[in-house]
């Protein structure tokens, strides 16, 4: 509960309905879509404006007390639950395409607007933003540029990271700070712009952003390709980069996951495969041809059972049909779905596959893996049951072993979805104890008193991993 | 793999809950359901209630999540809550837009039982609530009373009685809008007018039962007459059980679960005895609770597996047209191809979401000749109608009936078409305050085509 003093400081500068401590609202702003984590705030914010952001911080900065800042709360680390109490601040009122400006491609957002959204008003006027997380229906810009998120094309487009190139953000102190511009080059000291893209909330409440935009590809062609062998699957993906094409989309299912995708959807696939790949050319129809070709060949040389490439859209649309399913199978599964990201350079996927299906049966759990094979982003996803305290325990276990594999294999505990609370104990397997006393000061340089997201990133103790029961 | 092993623990928490309501919603509340969202917050976009308002707790996603914590003990079901269960307008989006299959539904219902069962309601609502789904739905009979009377009322003068002395002014404001868009009501359903069965034209490809629907029958019942010529032409014998009751659809979505497992039951003995091949419904809202029938007595062991016969033989005429019938030509006479009419259509969110149904009356649409349709935008959202949502919500129904009204007007359509009575209703509500009645007309699928037959009658 926060002193009624503080709430009449808060509703002043946002209106009485922007800011609510009611039981509902507490409640709803407690998880996110990470499983088995929940924790209530004291309050609930809804700023409209980047002055009021800042005002609202100067209140809770005074009065120390944390901040949470909320896109849709989609996120798969607990980057949203707030796990230290304090006001939730959700962005959503502030969802404004701030302009298109198609002298230097760029557009300017605020942090609230839906990404699907933003895309296809970008898509309307003829111009391209490529980072596309599945997530993207529901979505905001600003969450994606606190986690960096990633989609299917982020083997040839880059990540998020890539289009960010300016922002304004509001700091812990409620000063606002403006990086970086419609400059495609600008070295004026530190790029700050950077270090805020992936920082999970726990820098500074980004309110606007300059996004770079680029013209879209001319065609796009689909072809899908199955494997009994898997390193036959891992080889075409190498071989193909290795020849100097770098497709749109380079997607991979693997066993596991092609039978559960058959009984959910029916498609008729070979429940023999050990992968299949799916695979996007774009760019001029010339190229795309030629390409899409080379590829086949590669597929064929490296023992593909089966190569289909698609002569139509709807042909492409049901290719993709079978990733497309692949979450929506594991979801429906069993009650609790946990999905992870673990990432390794594309010349080790399967090595990391085979890992996971052996600590798979190792704690006896269903484990299930796909995800972007061109840029190594494996997402195993276990399907299990919250309820079932001593499944959930294993699917820890085996969890926390794949982490172990990624990293020895040269890879890291998460591609794209973030660390937050989940893989807060694991980040110093990663960067080191160096790493995180590098991390801790920059956390420090920018919010000493420790108010923006606490409890996320930085795990008190390494390796035992968090979870919060009832949720 | 894991999930061979037998569970063994408990599917509920195990947590004593003083409050009542509580205790009900412990009970009543699938707790599967509950744990299987995973809040990924897909439904969110789907959500009407979530987009006029923005706010989590008017979200799917979000009503779960109050659902579970009051069956967790974190939360008493106060009043906010309860108010909360009734913002939804039980439109189900959320059910197509969700990757782990939650049965929102199935849950919505189960807690408007539960709070139900404790409820207070305001002296109004619950004189209509208590009229309308206890004393009158549930019986034919007075249904078609209440058609007379209502007929009577707005023919013999006493509508404009009552409104010259100010007398509708007792009734709030959005009842009395209501009012004045009612079309004219009747006494006389369809089977006074049409007999028990209506033979095929030509040789029957089935047998068909039609399910009247009480409101249908009493505000549409040109409609159901329309409906039964229309199969006729298309090849079915109908047949037009008398003694079938109410769907139970108004009862299931507020909260009254054993009165419409009663009428359901009813139901299913009427069209067992009916020897047919399908059930047509052309109320979507009601087409919904009839394929559901299956689920509501899922745990009735006398009527469970008649229950599973009946609800995959339920059908939208749409469907049953496109995917079975002998479909005759559709032609405009006023119309040509060079200048077609426009067309457009709102969805019935049961109707799509529930019986799935949604492409087959765009395919009949776009059969008839000299008419152009075209599709308005978010035609797949709620219009706000909801059952007797528009009643007991007002306010939330008003104000997503103005948006759905700026994307109708933008299609410039001369007709806007529908599949369900209530979508009907408030959409000649939405022409009449914020449309063009003279360049738009709201009207029945069915009645739009049967009209446009071109050979015999
Ligand atoms: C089914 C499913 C599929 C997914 N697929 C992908 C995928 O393909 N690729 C991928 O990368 N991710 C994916 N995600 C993860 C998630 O959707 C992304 O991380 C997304 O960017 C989160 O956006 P959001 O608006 O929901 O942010 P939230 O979850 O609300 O917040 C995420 C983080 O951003 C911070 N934040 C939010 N807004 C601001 C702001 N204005 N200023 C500062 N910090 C802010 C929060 O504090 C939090 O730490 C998926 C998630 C789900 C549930
Ligand atoms: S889409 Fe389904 S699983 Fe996801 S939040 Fe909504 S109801 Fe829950
Ligand atoms: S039924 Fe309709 S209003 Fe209710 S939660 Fe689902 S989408 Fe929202």
């Amino acid at each position: 509960m926060l002193e009624q003093v503080i709430v009449q400081q808060l509703r002043r500068i946002v209106g009485i309905q922007n800011f609510r401590d009611d039981r509902e609202s507490l409640v709803v702003h407690s998880y996110d879509g990470t499983p088995m984590l929940q924790s209530l705030p004291d309050g609930v914010i809804y700023p409209e404006s980047t002055q009021q952001v800042s005002d609202i911080m100067k209140v809770l900065a005074a009065h120390r007390i944390p901040v949470v800042s909320r896109g849709s709360g989609s996120n798969l680390c607990g980057g949203t639950v707030p796990i230290q109490g304090g006001v939730v601040m959700v962005m959503h009122r502030m969802n404004t395409i701030l302009e298109v400006d198609q002298e230097n491609l760029t557009a300017t957002v605020q942090p609230g607007i839906i990404t699907a959204e933003f895309i296809s008003h970008i898509e309307s006027i003829g111009l391209f933003y490529p980072p596309d997380p599945s997530s993207m229906r529901i979505s905001t810009i600003g969450g994606n540029i606190a986690e960096c998120s990633g989609g299917l094309r982020g083997l040839k487009y880059g990540t998020t990271k890539d289009y960010v190139i300016g922002l304004e953000a509001v700091l812990a102190n409620g000063d606002i700070m403006r990086t970086g511009g419609k400059l495609m080059k600008d070295v004026a000291g530190y790029d700050l712009t950077k270090l805020l893209v992936g920082s999970e909330g726990t820098l500074a409440i980004i309110t606007e952003a300059t996004l770079k935009l680029i013209p879209p590809p001319k065609s796009k062609k689909t072809m899908l390709a199955m494997y009994k062998d898997l390193y036959g699957a891992a080889r075409t993906v190498s071989r193909i980069i290795e020849s100097k094409i770098i497709p749109a989309t380079l997607e991979f299912m693997d066993n596991p996951t092609i039978r559960v995708v058959d009984d959910f959807a029916k498609l008729g696939l070979p429940r023999d495969m050990e992968a299949i790949l799916l695979i996007e050319q774009d760019g001029d129809s010339e190229a795309v041809e030629r390409d899409m070709e080379r590829i086949q060949e590669i597929c064929k040389l490296e023992m593909a059972d089966l190569v289909e490439i698609a002569e139509s859209r709807e042909e492409a649309e049901k290719l993709l049909t079978a990733r497309r399913s692949a979450f929506t199978a594991l979801a429906r599964l069993r009650p609790t779905t946990i999905l992870e990201d673990a990432t390794v350079p594309r010349s080790k996927i399967a090595e990391m596959v085979l890992r996971i299906n052996e600590i798979a049966r190792k704690y006896n759990v269903m484990i299930a893996t796909f995800g972007h094979a061109g840029d190594g982003n494996l997402h195993p996803t276990a399907a299990t049951d919250a309820r079932n305290l001593d499944e959930v325990h294993r699917v820890e276990q085996a969890f926390e072993e794949i982490f172990e594999a990624a990293i020895e294999l040269g890879g890291t505990i998460t591609g794209e979805h973030g660390v937050g609370m989940v893989k807060a104990p694991y980040l110093e397997w990663k960067i080191g104890k160096p790493g995180i006393a590098m991390m801790r000061g920059i956390k420090h340089a920018f919010d000493p008193h420790n108010l923006l997201n606490p409890g996320k990133i930085f795990a008190k103790e390494t390796r035992k991993r968090v979870v919060i029961t009832r949720g | 793999m894991a999930n061979a092993n037998q569970p063994t623990f408990p599917s509920k928490p195990n947590v004593k809950l003083s409050n009542p309501t509580a205790q009900k919603l412990h009970l009543k509340l699938d707790y599967d359901q509950l744990t299987n969202c995973m809040r990924c917050g897909f439904c969110l976009p789907a959500c009407p209630t979530f987009r006029e308002t923005g706010l989590e707790q008017e979200s799917p996603r979000g009503r779960i999540a109050l659902m579970k914590a009051v069956v967790d003990g974190i939360m008493e079901p106060d009043q906010p809550f309860q108010d909360q269960m009734s913002h939804c307008l039980g439109c189900r989006a959320c059910e197509p837009a969700c990757p782990a299959d939650v049965k929102y539904g199935q849950l919505i219902e189960q807690a408007r039982d539960a709070i139900e069962e404790h409820a207070e309601h305001s002296i109004p609502v619950n004189g209509l609530r208590k009229v309308l789904l206890k004393e009158m739905f549930p019986h034919q009979g007075r249904m078609k009373w209440l058609g007379r009377s209502l007929a009577f009322y707005q023919k013999s003068g006493l509508r404009k009685v009552a409104k010259g002395t100010g007398m509708m002014r007792l009734f709030p404001k959005h009842l009395r809008e209501m009012e004045q868009i009612l079309p004219s009501a009747t006494g006389k359903g369809v089977v006074e007018r049409m007999g028990t069965v209506y033979p095929a034209k030509g040789e029957a490809i089935a047998r068909v039962a039609l399910f009247r629907g009480c409101i249908m029958d009493v505000l549409f019942a040109d409609t159901n007459v329309n409906t039964v010529k229309l199969l006729s032409e298309a090849g079915f014998e109908v047949v037009i059980p008398d003694e079938q009751v109410c769907c139970g659809a108004l009862h299931a979505h507020s909260g009254e679960l054993d009165s419409a497992k009663a009428l359901a039951r009813t139901n299913l003995s009427v069209f067992k005895e009916a020897g047919v091949d399908y059930i047509v419904s052309n109320a979507g809202g009601c087409g919904a609770l009839l394929v559901e029938y299956d689920h509501l007595l899922h745990e009735d062991n006398e009527y469970h597996s008649l229950a599973k016969w009946f609800a995959p033989r339920v059908m939208d005429i749409s469907k049953l047209l496109i995917d079975h019938g002998r479909l005759p030509a559709f032609a405009d006479s006023s119309a040509s191809t060079e200048d077609p009419i426009t067309i457009t259509y709102q969805d019935s969110c049961h109707l799509r979401n529930v019986m799935k149904s949604a492409s087959a009356p765009r395919q009949l649409m776009r059969q008839v000749a000299n008419v152009q349709f075209v599709e308005m935008k978010e035609a797949d959202r709620c219009c706000g109608s909801a059952g007797i949502y528009n009643v007991t919500q007002p306010k939330m129904a008003g104000e997503i009936l103005e948006h759905k009204m700026e994307h109708a007007n933008r299609t410039d359509a001369r007709y806007l078409l529908s599949s369900n009575p209530g979508c009907l209703l408030q959409m000649k509500l939405g022409v009449a305050k914020h449309g063009d009645s003279s360049r738009m007309e709201v009207m029945h699928i069915v009645d739009f085509l049967y009209e446009r037959l071109l050979e015999t009658k």
